[in-house]
């Protein structure tokens, strides 16, 4: 449903993706792997509109969006949970959610498809009136997810939803992941954490420099001695 | 005492239209808007120029024409709001913060001597001058265009106050705050929501710009350039980017003139004013309910 070929970016002068290609079907969670800097943010932010690629493109459920604006992609059902999670720190967790259907006209469907992200993640709703930034860290990203959920998405990409969280909470949040996959909304993932992410994915690509190097089944990734070396080896 | 108080709030209140937008626009884009004061002056001059085109239909019943004027002239200067954030701000958006203040200095420039080409540098009096018969309330005179004047000045703070707490927009608007690059990724188009900010907060402004037209009964071309820099104090008193903040700096400053003028006399009406800005920025530069936020990260 996602197609990336050839994508491009460079940030005044330093290209950081030279010919990034990789897909995402239906269904599928989609594990991006690599180091700091070899470009997955970038590319999620390309995706998402954020950045503009220089070259390349972006076709998603059969629509070139390669120079569409953040907004109209978020309307495609396209949703992008950023880095650092990006919580509205001073209004309530309510709030929050409400804004993540921003788009959502309907105040019924809004309701229930608010309802639907504290069914999911009732530590939410025991929060509901608490302002975004005083809840811990796993918190906020469980709210991220739930914000981008409100926007109804059928794929959902995000970045580094592990980033300084404790071993049991990393767990807990790939447990979602994988219920919200299961839900039948594919997930593009970014991630350092490349064990949790290849236990939950199907597939993954690893990325250096700005293009992807290995790809393959999420199995015969975590079995790659390549993977193993650069990137289970030190993390337990 | 009770006049004076009467006075204050009277006063205050025009502060407090005046201030809600620069408010609004400080919060939304962080940018100190000096060309906000003169939207205010636009606004009055609006004001004048549909009364005189009105011309004899307004003697018989000047508050009625008065609030028809009102609600024109609020379009007419949120329009301009939205085009000189169109035109001077937009382009600067991601620019530092000091070219855009050079920039707003610049527009505020532009609109006065604008101004001053098409209306002459001149004071215009207005057709419409609201001192009727005054009522005696808990021993102060009261006008009953004071009273309306103050009645449409709480109805548009009110209004306002819902807009931002409880509507869709307001919400987009508290965001945009926060996290301009979030509040993309959430679908919120943050252009068109920053327009419309500067459309409420500039319509606001022109509100006052009449209804001060109307009190006053005078008006030239320069006139904004006090009212920006008060409401200015005004918002810093209560907390600039706080809405109720604001309002509550708004009515306060009017208060603090209102009996600093009584009791130490009217030259001193401006000292008190920026003096009680200097207080402010050193003391509590978050103002009266601005608040620093806290966040675990």
């Amino acid at each position: 449903m996602l197609e990336v070929s050839d994508l491009e970016v460079s940030y005044g002068g330093v290209q950081a993706l030279r010919g990034l290609s990789l897909t995402v079907g239906e269904g599928e969670i989609v594990a991006l792997l690599g180091n700091n800097g070899a470009g997955k943010t970038t590319t999620l932010s390309a995706v998402s509109g954020l950045v503009r690629a220089g070259a390349g493109r972006i076709t998603y459920e059969g629509d070139d969006i390669t120079r569409e604006a953040p907004p109209k992609i978020v309307g495609r059902g396209l949703v992008h949970v950023p880095e650092g999670r990006r919580v509205f720190s001073t209004l309530t967790v309510h709030d929050n959610l409400l804004l993540g259907g921003y788009l959502v006209r309907d105040a019924k469907e809004l309701a229930r498809r608010v309802d639907r992200a504290y069914a999911l993640l009732p530590k939410l709703a025991e929060r509901r009136s608490q302002q975004g930034g005083t809840l811990s860290g796993g918190e906020q990203q469980m709210l991220a997810i739930g914000r981008a959920l409100v926007a109804g998405p059928r794929l959902l990409m995000l970045d580094e939803p592990s980033m300084g969280l404790a071993p049991l909470i990393v767990a807990a949040v790939m447990d979602v992941i994988r219920d919200i996959n299961e839900d039948g909304t594919a997930v593009l993932l970014v991630e350092q954490n490349a064990k949790a992410a290849l236990k939950i994915a199907h597939r993954g690509y690893v990325i250096e420099n700005g293009r992807c190097v290995l790809d393959g089944p999420a199995a015969d990734l975590a079995a790659d001695a390549r993977v193993v070396e650069a990137y289970l080896g030190g993390v337990a | 005492m009770s006049q004076l108080i009467w006075n204050g709030l009277f006063v205050g209140s025009f502060y407090a239209l005046v201030a809600l937008g620069y408010s609004m626009v400080y919060g939304i884009i962080k940018l100190l808007n000096f060309a906000h004061g003169d939207l205010y002056m636009l606004g009055a001059f609006s004001g004048f120029a549909m009364l005189g085109a009105m011309g004899g239909l307004v003697k018989s019943s000047s508050l009625v024409a008065l609030f028809v004027v009102l609600i024109l002239t609020m379009v007419a200067t949120g329009l301009s709001g939205v085009v000189i954030e169109r035109v001077a701000y937009r382009p600067l958006r991601g620019a530092p913060r000091l070219s855009l203040l050079i920039t707003a200095v610049g527009a505020s420039f532009a609109l006065e001597y604008g101004t001053r080409i098409v209306a002459g540098p001149n004071p215009k009096v207005y057709q419409v001058r609201l001192d009727g018969t005054a009522l005696h309330v808990l021993g102060a005179l009261i006008t009953w265009q004071q009273l309306a004047l103050m009645a449409v000045s709480i109805v548009l703070m009110v209004a306002l106050n819902l807009l931002i707490t409880r509507t869709r927009q307001g919400r987009a608007m508290r965001a945009i705050a926060l996290d301009p690059k979030a509040c993309l990724l959430m679908g919120i188009d943050v252009d068109k929501v920053i327009s419309r900010t500067f459309f409420i907060g500039s319509a606001l402004a022109g509100a006052a710009g009449v209804m001060a037209g109307g009190y006053y009964g005078k008006i030239d071309f320069l006139m904004g350039f006090i009212i920006g820099l008060k409401a200015f104090t005004a918002a810093v008193i209560g907390g600039i980017g706080n809405i109720p903040g604001t309002m509550l700096g708004g009515l306060l400053l009017g208060l603090l003139e209102s009996f600093g003028t009584h009791f130490v006399g009217g030259q001193w009406r401006d000292v008190f004013a920026f003096g009680f800005l200097i207080l402010f920025l050193t003391v509590r530069p978050t103002g009266l309910l601005g608040e620093r936020v806290t966040e675990r990260v």
